[in-house]
C-alpha cells in the first residue's frame, strides 16, 4: 500500500490519522483490524527512514558549458 | 559743492576682488571640517551634489564633487546633522563664496549606520517586511540550498548540525563572495539560481564580521532577491546581535547558522521518542477496540436474548417431563385399572373355562377335531378323543 515516492512526512500523516481513526472507536472490528495492520506498517517505515544515515551534501558549479550542476561537496573538516 | 572724499589709493576690477577675496578665503582658511545640517540637496546630471549647511543662524552653499559623492556610501538626505571637510572658494560668476567639499559624514551615527537606517525604512514602506507575507518553513525538508561561502566556519556548522538532526536531508551548497565590492550581486543571483532549482529551503548567511564585513547583507540587491523568492528563506548572518536587512526580509531568521540548520534540520532524535509514542498509542487503541468487541459479545452472548432460547428450552423440557410424567402415571394408572379389570374378567372367566368345568368331571369329546354333543353322531368305529381335566383318552366306538 504504501507509494515508494511518499516521504517521512506522507508516512507520519497517514500513521497520525490511522491511530486518530482507531482512537474514536467508531470502526467495525474488521475495518479497525485492517486499519491497525496498515499502521504498524506504515510505522515501520517511518523508523526505517529514521535510521537510513545517508548523508548528501552537494555544491552548485557552473560546469564548461556555463550550465547550473551538482556536484558532490567535500567541505574542510575541522 | 562739497568737496569729493579722499581718493582710493585703488580700484578694483570686479573680477580682481573676487581673486583677491579667494586667495584670502583659501590662504586663510585652507581645508576646513564644518558641520550643520543638510538643506536643499540636489544631484546634478553631472554627479556633483548640491546643498546648504545650515545652522539656526547661518548658511553655507556647498558643492560635493561627482568623485567624492559616488564613494557615499548612504544617502545624503535634507535635515541629515553632516560633518563637511572642504576648501572655502570663491565662484566669481556669482559672486558668491562657496566649499568645495571632499568628504562628507554622518554626525552621532557612522554612515553604514544611517544607510541601514535609510534602506530599512525605504524597503519597510515598499513592504518588504511585512510579516503577513512570511511563510513557514516545512517540517521535513528534503532538500535544501545554502547561499554562502564554501569555506569558513559557517557552512561547515550548518552543514555538520543539519546532518547530525536529519542525514537525509538533502543539502547544496550555492557558493557565493560573502562580502567585498560585487558580493551583494553575487548573493543575489545565488538565491535567484537556487530559487529556480526546487529546494524546499533556502538558507542565506555567513559567519560573524563587523559591519563592514557583513555589508552585503544590508544592501538592496538581496533584500529584493529574497523577497523575490518563492522559496521559503531563512537569514543566518553573523551573531545573535547583528540584525541585516535580510534578516528583516527573510521568512525567518536564524541567529547564527548553527541555529539556521536547528530551524531546517527536525531532530530525529526526538522523531523517534515521538514515533515511540504513537507506536504506544496505535496498540492502545487497537487493544481498547478488541476488548470493546470482546464485551460487546460478552455482553451479548449473556443477554437474555441469548439466554431466553435455552431457557425456554429448558422450561420446555421440564414441561415435557412434567407431561410425561403425568402421561406415565396415568398410563399406569390405567394400566393398573385395566389389569384389576382384566383380572376380575379373567377370574370370571376362569370360573367359567372349560378346564374348570372338566376339573368338575366333565369331559369333552370330539370326533375328527369336532366337538361331538349329540350321540347319534357317533357311529360304531369312530375314534373318539375325550379330553378329561388332566389329559385326554382316545376310544373307539363299538
Amino acid at each position: 500500500m504504501a507509494n515508494p515516492k511518499e516521504g517521512f512526512e506522507d508516512h507520519l500523516q497517514a500513521l497520525e490519522k490511522i491511530v486518530e481513526e482507531l482512537e474514536q472507536g467508531d470502526l467495525t472490528l474488521d475495518a479497525a483490524l485492517a486499519r491497525f495492520e496498515e499502521g504498524v506498517k506504515r510505522l515501520k517505515t517511518c523508523r526505517e527512514l529514521l535510521t537510513k544515515a545517508e548523508e548528501k551534501v552537494k555544491i552548485l558549479v557552473r560546469d564548461a558549458e556555463g550550465e547550473l550542476k551538482e556536484e558532490p561537496f567535500e567541505s574542510e573538516e575541522a | 559743492m562739497g568737496s569729493p572724499g579722499p581718493s582710493p589709493s585703488r580700484v578694483y576690477r570686479v573680477f580682481e576682488l573676487q581673486a583677491a577675496v579667494r586667495d584670502l578665503l583659501e590662504g586663510e582658511f585652507g581645508r576646513v571640517w564644518v558641520e550643520g545640517e543638510l538643506s536643499g540637496v540636489k544631484r546634478a546630471q553631472s554627479g556633483h551634489v548640491y546643498f546648504a549647511l545650515k545652522d539656526e543662524k547661518a548658511r553655507l552653499d556647498v558643492v560635493l564633487w561627482r568623485s567624492s559623492a559616488v564613494r557615499l556610501r548612504f544617502e545624503p538626505e535634507d535635515g541629515l546633522t553632516v560633518r563637511v571637510r572642504g576648501r572655502l572658494t570663491v565662484y566669481a560668476p556669482q559672486g558668491r563664496y562657496q566649499m568645495e567639499a571632499d568628504a562628507l559624514e554622518p554626525v552621532g551615527a557612522g554612515p553604514l549606520q544611517v544607510a541601514f537606517e535609510q534602506l530599512r525604512r525605504r524597503l519597510e514602506a515598499d513592504g518588504l517586511f511585512d510579516p503577513a507575507r512570511k511563510r513557514r518553513l516545512p517540517a521535513f525538508p528534503r532538500r535544501v540550498a545554502l547561499v554562502t561561502s564554501p569555506s569558513g566556519a559557517a557552512v561547515r556548522d550548518l552543514i555538520h548540525v543539519a546532518s547530525r538532526r536529519w542525514p537525509a536531508l538533502e543539502l547544496v551548497v550555492v557558493p557565493v563572495r560573502v562580502q567585498g565590492p560585487g558580493a551583494a550581486e553575487e548573493i543575489a543571483a545565488g538565491i535567484r539560481a537556487a530559487d529556480a532549482r526546487g529546494f524546499d529551503v533556502l538558507v542565506v548567511g555567513r559567519g560573524g564580521g563587523s559591519l563592514e564585513d557583513l555589508w552585503a547583507f544590508n544592501e538592496e540587491a538581496v533584500a529584493r532577491a529574497i523577497f523575490a523568492a518563492r522559496t521559503p528563506v531563512v537569514s543566518a548572518v553573523g551573531h545573535e546581535v547583528d540584525v541585516t536587512i535580510s534578516d528583516l526580509v527573510a521568512d525567518v531568521r536564524a541567529a547564527t547558522p548553527s541555529a539556521a540548520a536547528e530551524l531546517v534540520a527536525p531532530d530525529r532524535v526526538q522523531m523517534m521518542g515521538g514515533l515511540r509514542g504513537t507506536g504506544r498509542r496505535l496498540a492502545r487503541a487497537a487493544r481498547a477496540l478488541l476488548g470493546e468487541g470482546r464485551r460487546r459479545l460478552d455482553a451479548a452472548a449473556s443477554a437474555r436474548a441469548f439466554r431466553r432460547p435455552l431457557e425456554r428450552v429448558h422450561e420446555a423440557g421440564l414441561a415435557v417431563d412434567d407431561v410425561a410424567l403425568r402421561l406415565a402415571t396415568a398410563a399406569r394408572e390405567r394400566l393398573r385399572a385395566r389389569g384389576e379389570a382384566f383380572e376380575r374378567i379373567a377370574a370370571r372367566l376362569d370360573a367359567l373355562s372349560p378346564l374348570k368345568v372338566l376339573a368338575r368331571g366333565f369331559s369333552v369329546t370330539t370326533k375328527g377335531g369336532r366337538v361331538l354333543t349329540r350321540a347319534a353322531d357317533a357311529r360304531a368305529g369312530d375314534e373318539l378323543r375325550t379330553i378329561l381335566a388332566d389329559g385326554e383318552v382316545r376310544s373307539r366306538v363299538t
